[in-house]
Parts: C-alpha cells; sequence; structure tokens
C-alpha cells in the first residue's frame, strides 16, 4: 500500500519534473518552429472531421432529449439555452479532450516510446540537443493550441445540430433559436472552455510525452503504455474538470 | 603523448549487476584504442559514461583534465560536439531521410547556411559512400549501410573523439573494410578513437593500442604486439576464441 503511494508520487514528482523542464526549454533558445507546425498539422488536422462529426452528434442527441424532456413541463423554449449552455461549458471540452486522449495516448506515446527503445532518445542526447526541447515541447504546446480550437469547433458544430433537431422535431424557428443562443452565452462560457481545454491538453500531452520515455525493450512495453495514457488522462480530465468548472463559476457567475 | 580523455576507478551497478568495478585507462590524442572484452562486460556502458548517458557510481572521468562525469546534462551538450557517440544500431531518426539525419548536427551547432551544409552533408555520405541514398529513409536501406549512415552523422562536427560502439558487427567482410576505411578518414581528419568491438582482425587492423575488460577492470593494457606475445592464458584464449567467431 505505502510503496503503491510512493511508486505514484514518484510518478506525479518525474511529470512535474518534465513540465518544468519543458517551460525552461520553451522559454529559451531554439524554439522549433517547424516541428510545432507539423504537429499542429498531425493533431488538429488529423482530428478535425471526427470532431465535427461528435460535435454536431452530441448536438443532436442533447437537443432531442432535452426537447421532449422539457416539453412535458411547457419548457420548450428553454432548449436552445440549456443546450448551448451544457454543450460550450461541458460536452464539447469534456468529448474532444477525451477523444483527443484516446488518439495522443496511442500516437505520442507510442511514437516517443519507439524512438526510445531504438535509441533515438539516447541519439538526440548524445547529439548534444535536449529530447525534451525537440520531442515534447512542440508536442505539448501543439496540443495546447489545438484542443482549445478542436474543441471551439466541436461546440459550433453542437449548436448548429441542436438548431436542425429543434426545427425538425419542435419547429422552432432559425431566429428564435441563434437569437437565444447568442443571448445566453457569455464570453466567460467562451474562454472558460477553451481555459478547460487548453489544461486538459497540457496534462494529455505531458503524460503521453512521460510514458513515451519510460517505455523499455520489447512490443508489449509500447502497447501498454497507450493504455496506461488513455486511462491515466481519461481520470485525470474527469476529476480536474470538476474543480476547474467550480473555478470558473465562482471567478464568473 | 598527451592524454585526452582518462577513466580513472570507474564503477558502475545496475540495480543489483555490478557491471564496473575498478576501470582505470587512458586515451592519447591522434590514436585509435581498442576496448576488448566479452559481451556483456559493460563496454557500450563505458561509452555511455563518457558521453554522460550513463552516470558513473565512483571514479572520474576526464577530458583535457576536466571531470566531466558530474557535469548537468545542459554542460554535457558541449562535450557531446566533441565526444561523439557512434551506436551500435546506429539509432538513425526514422522519420527523417538520410541527408537530414547527416544535416542535424550542422542544423543544432552550426550557423552554416543551407548550401553550405548541403556541401558538408554530402562530402561525409560521400566519405561512408552513402551519398546516392541520401533521400532514402532510414528504413529503406539494409542494417549495413544504417551503421555507416550513423557513422556519417557521429563525425559531422570533426569531434575530437570518436566513440565507435561494434561499428563492423554483423557486416560482411566488403562492409567491414568499408567502415575500416570511414575509421581511418576519421582518424586524418583528426578524431582519435575508441573502438569498440568483438572483431579481433578487425581491430588488429586499425587500433593502436587494446585494453580488455573482464569481471569490472581492465585486465590487459598494451599493443598488439603485446597481446600476441602474452602468455596470459585468458588473453590468449580471448584472441584465439575470438578469431574463430
Ligand atoms: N540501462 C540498464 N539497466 C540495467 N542494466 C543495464 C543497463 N545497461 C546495461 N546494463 C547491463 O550492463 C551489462 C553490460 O552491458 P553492455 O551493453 O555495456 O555490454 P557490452 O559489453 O556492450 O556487450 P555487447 O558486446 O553484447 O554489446 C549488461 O549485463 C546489461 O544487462
Ligand atoms: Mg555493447
Amino acid at each position: 500500500m505505502i510503496s503503491t503511494v510512493k511508486v505514484h508520487l514518484q510518478v506525479i514528482g518525474e511529470i512535474t519534473e518534465l513540465f518544468w523542464d519543458s517551460l525552461k526549454c520553451m522559454t529559451t533558445k531554439p524554439f522549433y518552429w517547424g516541428r510545432l507546425w507539423e504537429q499542429i498539422l498531425e493533431l488538429g488536422m488529423g482530428s478535425l472531421s471526427i470532431t465535427i462529426v461528435i460535435g454536431f452528434i452530441t448536438g443532436l442527441v442533447m437537443t432531442l432529449q432535452f426537447g421532449y424532456g422539457l416539453e412535458k413541463f411547457g419548457g420548450t423554449l428553454y432548449v436552445p439555452a440549456i443546450v448551448s449552455l451544457s454543450i460550450i461549458r461541458e460536452m464539447a471540452p469534456i468529448f474532444t479532450s477525451l477523444l483527443i486522449a484516446g488518439r495522443i495516448g496511442s500516437g505520442m506515446s507510442a511514437e516517443i516510446g519507439a524512438m526510445n527503445v531504438t535509441q533515438q532518445v539516447d541519439a538526440i542526447r548524445a547529439l548534444g540537443t535536449s529530447p525534451v526541447r525537440v520531442l515534447v515541447v512542440p508536442r505539448v504546446v501543439a496540443t495546447v493550441i489545438s484542443l482549445p480550437l478542436l474543441t471551439t469547433l466541436s461546440a459550433f458544430m453542437g449548436i448548429i445540430g441542436g438548431y436542425i433537431i429543434a426545427y425538425a422535431e419542435f419547429r422552432m424557428p432559425g431566429g428564435f433559436y441563434f437569437n437565444k443562443v447568442l443571448t445566453t452565452i457569455k464570453f466567460a462560457d467562451v474562454f472558460g472552455s477553451m481555459a478547460k481545454c487548453a489544461f486538459f491538453g497540457l496534462m494529455i500531452s505531458l503524460l503521453a510525452c512521460y510514458r513515451g520515455f519510460q517505455t523499455k525493450e520489447g512490443t508489449l512495453g509500447v502497447g501498454t503504455a497507450a493504455t496506461w495514457v488513455v486511462v491515466r488522462t481519461s481520470i485525470v480530465i474527469l476529476i480536474s474538470d470538476f474543480f476547474l468548472s467550480k473555478l470558473l463559476i465562482l471567478m464568473f457567475d | 603523448m598527451e592524454k585526452i580523455l582518462e577513466l580513472k576507478h570507474v564503477a558502475k551497478t545496475f540495480d543489483h549487476r555490478v557491471v564496473h568495478k575498478d576501470v582505470s585507462f587512458h586515451l592519447h590524442r591522434g590514436e585509435i584504442l581498442g576496448l576488448l572484452g566479452n559481451s556483456g562486460t559493460g563496454k557500450s556502458v563505458i561509452l555511455r559514461s563518457i558521453i554522460g548517458l550513463e552516470v558513473i557510481d565512483s571514479g572520474e572521468i576526464l577530458y583535457h583534465g576536466n571531470r566531466i562525469d558530474q557535469l548537468p546534462e545542459k554542460k554535457l551538450f558541449s562535450v557531446r560536439k566533441s565526444i561523439s557517440y557512434a551506436f551500435q544500431s546506429g539509432a538513425l531518426f526514422d522519420s527523417i531521410s538520410v541527408f537530414e539525419n547527416v544535416a542535424y548536427p550542422f542544423f543544432e551547432h552550426t550557423k552554416l547556411k543551407e548550401p553550405e551544409i548541403e556541401k558538408k552533408v554530402m562530402e561525409i555520405l560521400r566519405i561512408v559512400k552513402m551519398e546516392e541514398a541520401w533521400d532514402k529513409m532510414p528504413s529503406e536501406i539494409s542494417g549495413g549501410m544504417q551503421k555507416r549512415v550513423g557513422l556519417a552523422r557521429s563525425m559531422a562536427l570533426e569531434p575530437e573523439i570518436l566513440l565507435y560502439d561494434e561499428p563492423t558487427a554483423g557486416l560482411d567482410p566488403v562492409n567491414v573494410e568499408m567502415v575500416l576505411d570511414v575509421m581511418r578518414v576519421a582518424k586524418a581528419r583528426g578524431s582519435s578513437g575508441i573502438f569498440v568491438t568483438h572483431d579481433i582482425p578487425a581491430a588488429s587492423k586499425i587500433c593502436d593500442r587494446f585494453i580488455i575488460i573482464k569481471d569490472g577492470r581492465v585486465a590487459f593494457e598494451g599493443t598488439w604486439q603485446n597481446m600476441e606475445d602474452s602468455t596470459d592464458p585468458f588473453i590468449q584464449s580471448f584472441l584465439t576464441g575470438s578469431e574463430k567467431v
């Protein structure tokens, strides 16, 4: 029991150290713009279509459920407000982050893990360069930038999807729907959603890179790394979401 | 002769496995030192310790008389520009081409413009006879070729010391000769070297001096002649035993 606690604390310590190292590398030269751009393309563009689909479907389903749920109490008019608010504040950030966690868990950790096992990480060091600077910083920065943007796109698609159901099922006019959405959503909602996702992105990419560096010889190493990252990041996302939401409510509501 | 690199009483243990108990030797300027020993005696660990990829438990590693074994990672960067490690496996970056692998040190450590880098890279690729494969990815070339490109990458900045980790292992005789030629060129360009190998015939052709590691200590130190003349049964069995392999 005590030893497992010790191991967990050690992992947290090492991830924190990786975070500080990355910060140091971010604020000093050289910064690899090319590698950052590569990562943004791979991560952001690669996740674009799935993000759009997921966001859209979420909007459809939420409107359907809230629409028929609220209809019983004569509350159909509240559908645009409730749907858009819950999508922007919770659904889009959580779904997109979990999705990206899955992609990155098997992507980044496997990539760095394979490089570690084949001594490419050692080679980066042996050539007088820093693996944190070369491998971690571009990935972390790319994730922290991409995830909030993807989430915002996903939320936008969700609101569009919501309108389609609101019109098709409940005959709600577009003017009314979008007017309600725009008067409900405040800057703080969008900002809060993006801030949360920036934090989730940081956690996902840091954990994935960390686990990649831990990967040892053998194909088993790379496979278990992916599982490790997806499970840990999902837990971290869901738990920290509660506290971040509470914090944002204290700050803005 | 000037000692440019010296190990004094180096000890290293992994978890419970004692690899080095007390290893001391030195490298003179301009020579190639053969570092021999059976598999698992920690030859790679010695080379990795010299450039700080492993941290030694006790003892000292001196480069031009200055200790480099306690340096923080940041200070090691400059050491690694002067002491270069050619990995046993090549360790090429598999997401970039042969050309880009060799160009990496130039982009990182020099202010040269791209056309100049291009010229330098092609020149080094010619030395290792890989100029035709410059645009190939590492996965598209054979293991022997990967080793040569790895050599090219570690030679790029004309380091003062080159650490060769079994550069001829698993190669056919033609390729072995090619690698030895590359090592001669590197030497002519001013790089001293430590040549870790099981390949006694190859070592005998190129090394100025030899040491043999056994049970975590240096069991022999001397020239090829000294080694052949030795009556020590271990050294004799080592010479004859390895020659059969
Ligand atoms: N990172 C490590 N963790 C634990 N043990 C290690 C590590 N690196 C090396 N060892 C152990 O140290 C010993 C020496 O390894 P090393 O690779 O230096 O041998 P070697 O002399 O280069 O052998 P070979 O000729 O097969 O390459 C081995 O028994 C190996 O298991
Ligand atoms: Mg070895």
